[in-house]
């Protein structure tokens, strides 16, 4: 019993809940800021930067606006944290002991991954700033646009591995290998970047017209802890994108050698699309995502079902 | 040394704010962020709301209808936070000394609000980007001295 609650505390606590996904996090944000200064030819920060911006943060004042709603204020980078620390700490469990899951662990996935989108919409909206609240607006909408053609994607996924719901089982095959699972892999992936608020999508946060949008009331401790969890969603979006389209980790060293390179393939190729394109407007996202997104899927879908019924494993 | 101001040291944000400036020293500032000098390398990050800043770069020589201004950032900028008076008009009102229309130089404007402002003075017309550096690098010896 003790034992248990120990091994579940260390679980969450250590490896690989917090403390992993935090390092992991700050690493991977620094290779965003790495990556994008070398795409501008310039030398970029320290491995260390995001950790002592996190360090500078967490030894700054507090200011909550005296119109802002405090509870929530308050509340919704927890919550927001919380979500993302669930998610990659259950994806890396799957990872690493294929045997010990629960079925319909990528439903809850799905839901975990719109946790730290709420969190904005909420701490946005209750901090009583035009800023915030027009970032706010902005998420909602992003949040509309994309979940439905990340949805979509799923269930070509899901088709595609004979129509289960288990995470375990998805990553076993690797349906990027399809003419369906690639356009599928393509839409989720510009999903991922919405979800990340990277440029095109990093419209609800757009620091040069909205000055931060969401979280521009935010200061010192608070500010610390979305940074944390913007940090914690480079490790658990592009984790689920592994496990779901690229055949995750495998079960020998090699194979986990090969999931880690995809991952970070995965992380430069986020990167990349957002150091070369240009931020888009929010009815242009909109459209983006409702339209060419949602009716390649729907192409994809069909592609994956015939393949399903006539046993065609490249469509 | 406490670990607030030696990660303060490590990161430092800056927000830049114009009190009526010829935009001279604004490019100057911009220029840092080029691939040249690239303050990037020192952590140093230009941030878009004073809420997230450690330094206000302050620009220009503080008119009167941006003095109300500066100091309302001022209080919303949290502390531990610096002010870089950067260029001639910001240290000294320059050749706006005695002007209509304007408020006092820019330390003034900041010790109404804070008398224990931290206030550094970049001089130029504008300041070259090199000088910035410098001018930052000293500010942060400063500290250094100034905490047991």
């Amino acid at each position: 019993m003790i034992d248990d609650v120990a091994e579940n505390l260390f679980r969450i606590l250590i490896f690989p809940g917090l403390f992993f996904t935090l390092a992991l996090g700050l690493f991977a944000s620094w290779l965003v800021r790495k990556v994008s200064a070398l795409v501008q030819y310039r030398v970029g920060p320290p491995l260390l930067q995001p950790a002592w911006d996190i360090v500078k943060l967490m030894g700054k004042e507090v200011l909550i606006p005296s119109e802002a709603q405090k509870t929530v204020f308050i509340c919704a980078p927890l919550v927001g944290m919380a979500g993302v620390l669930l998610l990659s700490t259950m994806l890396w469990r799957i990872a690493i002991r294929p045997s010990d899951v629960f079925v319909g662990d990528l439903i809850v996935a799905v839901y975990l991954m719109v946790l730290p989108s709420l969190a904005l919409i909420l701490g946005g909206s209750s901090s009583a700033s035009p800023h915030a609240a027009v970032g706010s607006s902005r998420e909602m909408k992003l949040v509309l646009g994309y979940e439905l053609p990340l949805v979509l994607a799923l269930i070509v996924v899901i088709i595609k591995s004979g129509g289960v719901l288990n995470l375990a089982a998805i990553s076993q095959s690797a349906p990027i290998a399809s003419v369906s699972g690639f356009l599928a892999f393509v839409a989720a992936l510009l999903c991922v970047q919405a979800k990340l608020g990277f440029a095109p999508f990093d419209i609800a946060e757009s620091e040069t017209e909205l000055a931060g949008g969401v979280i521009i009331e935010y200061s010192g401790v608070l500010l610390a802890i979305w940074k944390i969890m913007q940090a914690m969603m480079l490790v658990a979006l592009p984790l689920f994108l592994v496990m779901t389209f690229l055949g995750g980790f495998g079960a020998t060293a090699g194979t986990w050698i090969w999931g880690i390179v995809k991952y970070v393939i995965l992380v430069v190729l986020v990167i990349l699309i957002k150091n070369t394109n240009p931020r888009v407007r929010i009815d242009q996202a909109m459209r983006f995502f409702w339209v060419y997104c949602t009716v390649l899927m729907a192409l994809a879908i069909l592609l994956a079902s015939v393949g399903h019924r006539y046993g065609l494993a490249w469509l | 040394m406490s670990w607030k101001i030696k990660a303060l040291k490590k990161s430092i944000w800056v927000f830049h704010i114009n009190t009526g400036a010829c935009n001279n020293c604004d490019i100057e500032i911009v220029n840092l962020l080029t691939p040249k000098f690239d303050v990037e390398r020192f952590g140093i990050k230009l941030v878009g709301s004073p809420r997230h800043a450690d330094a206000l770069l302050v620009t220009g020589v503080g008119t009167r209808q941006a003095a109300r201004r500066l100091q309302e950032v001022y209080r919303q900028t949290p502390k531990p936070c610096a002010v870089f008076c950067m260029g001639a008009c910001a240290c000294g009102m320059g050749i706006f000394e005695g002007g209509y229309h304007v408020a006092g130089p820019v330390d003034n404007i900041i010790k109404e609000v804070d008398p224990n402002a931290i206030i550094a003075y970049v001089p130029g017309c504008p300041p070259k980007p090199q000088a910035m550096i410098s001018g930052v690098v000293k500010a942060l010896a400063a500290i250094d001295e100034s905490t047991p």
